[in-house]
């Protein structure tokens, strides 16, 4: 009976960090099944929400719910890396703001759709973190971060290099016309942004999903948790470590274009250092393997600087930290494993 | 059945194979020729180089110097994850499982090797890749089936008894439908009715899948009981070759064991 309820309780945080996305065919246990309807029915409800929400919210609401929603495009993209491949890095600020700026000159200086923009930004960013995951792949742990660490550091500063101006803006950065909605539909443009991010973090969420329960996610994780073996297994180790931080990069560089959009602006001061770090507290904050996690994490990064800041004006990077430190007391595996015992908890009292 | 082994094409000959680290020779110009079909025992005292020679066979190691052939072809200029795909699959001495993932997800991963898919299919779930899985997963299930592991299928391995695990090792390294399986001291761990149990299991590996098995193992009952011939190494030389019985009485493996008790 033991066994029987430890595997149901399993199958209940199906999404769960640490025995995270597994959709594949399980045996029908009711549990099972019963758990991944309510999963359902969660997904459904959230997204008629999300789908609703614009219409009975400020402006600036819709605005800084988009923002969360592009910082958790980004986040998904790290957990992708971190949490299902096991490679670190301080260096995403670099591919957001790669996308950013893609964003920025296609628009500004060569006049093209905005919603091009999301596409070749991806393209890009996929080129450069491959490129940057081949050498990677001779570093590990704290010397890969380190590595990061440099790509994070030297992007605002090739960013304001003179010879790039004309494109760049320099230090002034890039000032970005906000898209109207298209089809005539009835929609202002904060409202339309929101709706089109949905619709891309949308796509990008189901399509991570996908990847973590398919043999490509599987062959991702295998070599997280024992790399001899994944070689041994046939897993081209090399070629899907770097191809991890290829597609990781895509995803910060798709949310960097649409962060650029909504903000309207770019320059380089936006993506320090700070932004990297952000991403891993994000990470870490939603939880590290659970990829619906990146929402709240999204709005962690959004919201508790302000929070600190209101609370205090001369100490918000201080009480920031509290909060954070407060925050992983609490839940020392992030949003997820704080539901995960929720649900444990509550299917504990029912029995 | 030892009528078939004695006749059996070689599949795997290692040729004077040496592997050197800084200070120590781990084998010192190895040779032996396995046949398809056949078991082969694997022994010496610890240090002996055993593991050194699984690890050079699925290019986890390069030796120093010699050859190794598989289907008479040199796999030296091939990289490591090329083996399971060519037909050599292995478990490890200490269990070297996914540990976050469930039991059905390392055997779903020892599939991969004769399967394909992308990136691109797999995020799009493409007629492709959902193909892939299904193939995937009807092996995985067999092999559970196989091996009786349906009770903790969609555990993660991380808890589960290490007998539990070795099981799950040979199902994720059955699954790559391998023709030569190493199996490294496979009985470690294991109580007297387990290791019986693992003894009829390997021969009947052997049997079902057209597995020919190269099996290293200090219990030495179960060596000599399943292993159509035995190669015996001793500070990375070989020392004795033959069938079991004329193996176990070499003066010289004798003397390598008592002297090696003392380590
Ligand atoms: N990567 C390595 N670097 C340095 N020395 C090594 C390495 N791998 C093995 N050795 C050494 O090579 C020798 C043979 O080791 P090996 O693991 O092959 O022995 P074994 O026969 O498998 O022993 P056991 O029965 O204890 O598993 C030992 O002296 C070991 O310390
Ligand atoms: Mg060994």
């Amino acid at each position: 009976m033991s066994v029987q309820k430890e595997t149901v309780a399993h199958h209940d945080i199906g999404e769960s960090p640490e025995g995270a996305q597994r959709a594949i065919a399980r045996p029908a246990a009711p549990g099972a099944k019963t758990s991944v309807q309510t999963r359902h029915i969660l997904f459904v409800a959230l997204l008629a929400l999300a789908l609703f929400i614009p219409a009975f919210t400020k402006n600036f609401v819709v605005f800084q719910l988009t923002q969360t929603m592009v910082y958790a495009i980004a986040i998904v993209g790290l957990n992708l890396l971190t949490g299902f491949n096991g490679q670190f890095s301080l260096g995403h600020s670099a591919f957001y703001a790669v996308g950013a700026y893609t964003a920025a000159i296609m628009m500004e200086q060569m006049g093209v759709s905005y919603v091009w923009t999301l596409p070749a930004a991806g393209i890009l960013c996929f080129i450069l973190g491959f490129l940057f995951g081949l050498p990677a792949l001779r570093l590990e742990g704290v010397y890969l971060a380190l590595a990061t660490f440099a790509l994070a550091a030297a992007t605002p500063q090739i960013l304001k290099l003179s010879p790039l101006e004309q494109w760049t803006g320099g230090v002034q950065g890039i000032v970005i016309t906000k898209p109207d909605a298209p089809f005539g539909l009835p929609l202002n443009q904060d409202q339309w942004l929101y709706y089109f991010t949905l619709i891309v973090g949308l796509i990008l969420y189901l399509a991570a999903r996908n990847l973590v329960t398919s043999r490509t996610g599987r062959a991702l994780m295998a070599i997280r948790d024992n790399p001899i073996a994944a070689r041994s297994m046939g897993v081209n180790t090399s070629l899907y470590k770097a191809s991890a931080f290829g597609l990781s990069a895509l995803y910060t560089g798709v949310a960097g274009a649409l962060g650029a959009i909504i903000v309207q602006f770019v320059a380089p001061d936006s993506f320090t250092l700070t932004l990297s770090i952000g991403f891993l507290v994000g990470l870490v904050v939603g939880g590290v393997g659970w990829l619906p996690g990146a929402l709240f994490g999204g709005a962690f990064l959004l919201f508790v600087p302000n929070i600190a800041e209101n609370i205090s004006k001369g100490l918000s990077g201080a009480v920031y930290g509290l909060l954070l430190i407060l925050l992983i007391y609490v839940m020392p595996s992030g949003v997820a494993g704080f539901l995960q015992m929720i649900v444990s908890k509550a299917r504990g009292g029912a029995k | 059945m030892s009528g078939a082994s004695q006749n059996g094409a070689p599949l795997l000959e290692v040729r004077d194979v040496a592997v050197r680290f800084e200070g120590i020779v781990a084998l010192d110009g190895v040779s032996f020729t396995l046949r398809k079909g056949q078991v082969l025992g694997l022994i010496g005292p610890n240090g002996a180089g055993k593991t050194t020679m699984f690890n050079c066979l699925s290019r986890l190691y390069t030796p120093t110097s010699g050859d190794v052939l598989f289907e008479g072809k040199s796999i030296l200029g091939r990289p490591a994850h090329e083996m399971a795909a060519i037909g050599i699959g292995r478990t490890f001495q200490n269990v070297a499982l996914f540990s976050r993932l469930t039991v059905r997800e390392n055997v779903l991963i020892g599939g991969h090797s004769h399967t394909s898919s992308n990136f691109v299919g797999d995020s799009l779930r493409l007629p492709g890749s959902r193909h892939t899985e299904s193939q995937l997963e009807s092996t995985a299930q067999e092999l559970i089936d196989y091996l009786d592991l349906n009770d903790v299928a969609d555990r993660p391995v991380a808890g589960l008894p290490f007998g539990t695990q070795k099981r799950v090792e040979l199902a994720r390294a059955l699954s790559a439908r391998p023709k030569l399986l190493l199996l490294d001291e496979p009985a470690g761990g294991l109580n007297h009715d387990e290791l019986h149990e693992l003894g009829r299991l390997v021969r009947q590996i052997r049997d079902d899948r057209d597995v020919t098995v190269l099996l290293v193992e200090h219990h030495m009952g179960l060596v000599m009981s399943i292993s159509d011939n035995v190669v015996a190494l001793n500070f990375g030389k070989k020392i004795a070759e033959g069938p079991p019985d004329a193996v176990r009485k070499d003066p010289e493996l004798i003397r390598a064991y008592l002297g090696g008790d003392a380590a």
